[in-house]
């Protein structure tokens, strides 16, 4: 079977969120990038699955050229190589293009990624690449296990789950608990440094969509506290004051 | 012209969160002249359930009753909708942010090539170009993004807009779909849904709890709680790591972000990924014992005290008021 596994480069989730050039950039001062944790779940069920049924896993990023240590740590953690499709990830349809397009040159049976980034929280490049490819797409996918050319799935809804069965190939966005993340050992470093990571051109430059601007939420002023001998003062602070009850 | 409305309903009862986004849409149609607000329902749904649709401000409702639509498949019904979008000749639509609308507008896009925005909080300013204020960073910042595109799809985020109840009736008709056998390729074998209890996702209030409650066992106390306040239950993702509550009750960055009008955290310390889950809240009330808790700075309200103590003082109190 051969898994291509979509991944992005984000801010760790610790980041403190700030702006620059007048709200329109993002700003990295110490900021650290990581794999987006839904798309490291997508991965260490991906590395599963291939040392399961065999196969090649490959990951694939849309970026820029500081975004190859994260490709590295995949292939640390063990994608057998790796695709990096040079450019900045404009919008979702930008990146659904490219991954469309790279998937359909590769024939992969299986495409995992995250549910959602969380730099944009989309959550709609999935669904894209399905459309595009003319593969069914599933979202968010809790569990995934392959027999023969049959998935079966589970997919949370609103307050529970749906199980599902499918056939190959398939596209899914994924999430917890769809297997446990996995660290690097020595071993994947050392092998990663040498595993192919082959950087591409980008296929269009077609987007639908552009941020202009960025803003932070209003400060939260100070927490009022109440005795805990109190209570019924708060119920009327949540009744007068906030006006939630 | 006009707004197409994609609704999302359960065992035939209309979603509360789709009846804001038809009220998104009618007042986005108010703003830009578009006229018609057409809303578009899939399956069976309870006849009765129509007209709400109407109140929430839906001039029309379109209802293809195709009874394979009950179940959310994806593929067949981001078809529905698109034939409804050529057939209505509308240039957007809207719906809300759920697991299987994310999925529906995701494809629906494609199909009708119109540029997508999700996590939608405030109707577009449209003075100049067309620009969506959308929440980002799971809640921590928002962007301004424009759309290019003729043809345009907005997924609302919980609270974008306040629920309209005072809207005529709709005109229904029924909508003819063409859907492909290939669509409904992939088959929904079960579904487990709590039952009786208000939806985490779309509560409009949440009582969670952590790893503070010592045990499975103690969750009565948050369950009673939230009985008293009609609210969801949710907890950490620790809670849910060791197995004390289902994986769908995990609120935070890798679980579930809610958006209520009251948010009550028991014995949870507010780990930043738990606060990105709930930055969304209009009110957030803490119990802690621990006054260094860091999820005091992030609340309007704390009470430093023993959940085991304060909980059942504080349920009896709201039970009084209510």
């Amino acid at each position: 079977m051969k898994i291509l596994v979509c991944i992005t480069h984000v801010p760790d989730t610790t980041s403190k969120i700030q702006f620059t050039a007048e709200n329109t950039k993002f700003d990295i001062t110490g900021v650290q990038f990581i794999i987006g944790p839904y798309d490291d779940y997508a991965l260490a069920r991906a590395v599963e699955l291939r040392d399961q049924t065999g196969g090649k896993l490959t990951v694939l990023n849309v970026g820029e050229a500081e975004t190859e240590p994260t490709l590295r740590k995949a292939l640390a953690i063990g994608a057998d190589d790796a695709i990096r499709v040079n450019s900045n990830p404009k919008d979702s349809f930008f990146v659904a293009k490219q991954i469309a397009h790279y998937a359909k040159e590769g024939g992969y049976d299986l495409i995992l990624m995250g549910r959602e980034s969380i730099d944009f929280n989309g959550g709609m490049v999935h669904g894209m690449v399905g459309e595009l490819l003319g593969m069914p797409s599933f979202s968010p996918v809790m569990k995934l296990d392959v027999e023969g050319t049959t998935v079966k799935m589970a997919r949370e809804i609103e307050g529970g789950k749906e199980m599902l069965e499918a056939q190959l190939p398939l596209i899914a966005g994924c999430q917890e608990p769809i297997a446990e993340w996995k660290i690097p050992n020595m071993r994947g470093i050392m092998s990663a440094r040498t595993k192919p990571l082959n950087v591409v051109d980008p296929v269009t430059e077609e987007t639908q969509a552009e941020t202009q601007k960025y803003q932070l939420p209003p400060a939260k002023g100070a927490v009022k506290l109440v005795d805990k001998d109190n209570v019924a003062e708060l119920v009327k602070l949540l009744k007068n004051d906030a006006k939630v009850l | 012209m006009s707004v197409l409305v994609y609704i999302e309903q359960a065992e035939g009862k209309i979603k509360k969160t789709s009846l804001e986004a038809v009220s998104f849409a009618s007042a986005l149609a108010a703003k830009t002249g578009e006229g018609d607000v057409i809303a578009v329902a899939l399956g069976s749904v309870d006849q009765a359930e129509l007209a709400s649709v109407g109140k929430a401000g839906a001039t029309k409702l379109l209802h293809a009753s195709d009874s394979r639509l009950d179940a959310g498949v994806i593929q067949a019904h981001a078809t529905a909708v698109a034939q409804a979008f050529e057939k209505t000749g509308s240039k957007t639509v809207v719906l809300a942010k759920s697991s299987l609308g994310d999925a529906v507008a995701a494809r629906l896009a494609i199909k009708v090539n119109a540029g997508l925005v999700s996590n939608v909080v405030e109707l577009p300013n449209t003075d100049s170009g067309y620009i969506v204020k959308r929440s980002i960073y799971t809640g921590k910042a928002f962007a301004e993004t424009s759309l290019t595109t003729e043809n345009k799809i907005l997924a609302i985020k919980k609270n974008a807009i306040d629920l309209k109840t005072d809207g005529a009736d709709a005109a229904v008709e029924s909508l003819e779909v063409n859907i492909p056998d290939s669509d409904f390729g992939s088959k929904i074998t079960a579904t487990e849904r709590a039952t009786g209890e208000v939806l985490l996702p779309e509560a409009d209030i949440v009582v969670s709890g952590g790893r503070g409650m010592k045990g499975p066992e103690n969750w009565g106390m948050i369950e009673d709680l939230a009985k008293t306040l009609g609210a969801a239950t949710g907890c950490s993702k620790p809670v849910s790591d060791i197995g004390w509550r289902p994986h769908h009750e995990h609120v935070g960055q890798t679980g579930v972000k809610v958006a209520p009008s009251l948010y009550v955290a028991i014995g949870i310390s507010g780990a930043i990924q738990h606060l990105a889950g709930v930055n969304s809240s209009k009110c957030i009330v803490v119990i802690n014992k621990d006054p260094e808790a860091p999820f005091f700075k992030a609340a309007d309200y704390g009470i430093v005290g023993d959940a085991f103590e304060v909980v059942p003082k504080l349920n009896e109190a709201l039970k009084a008021e209510l």
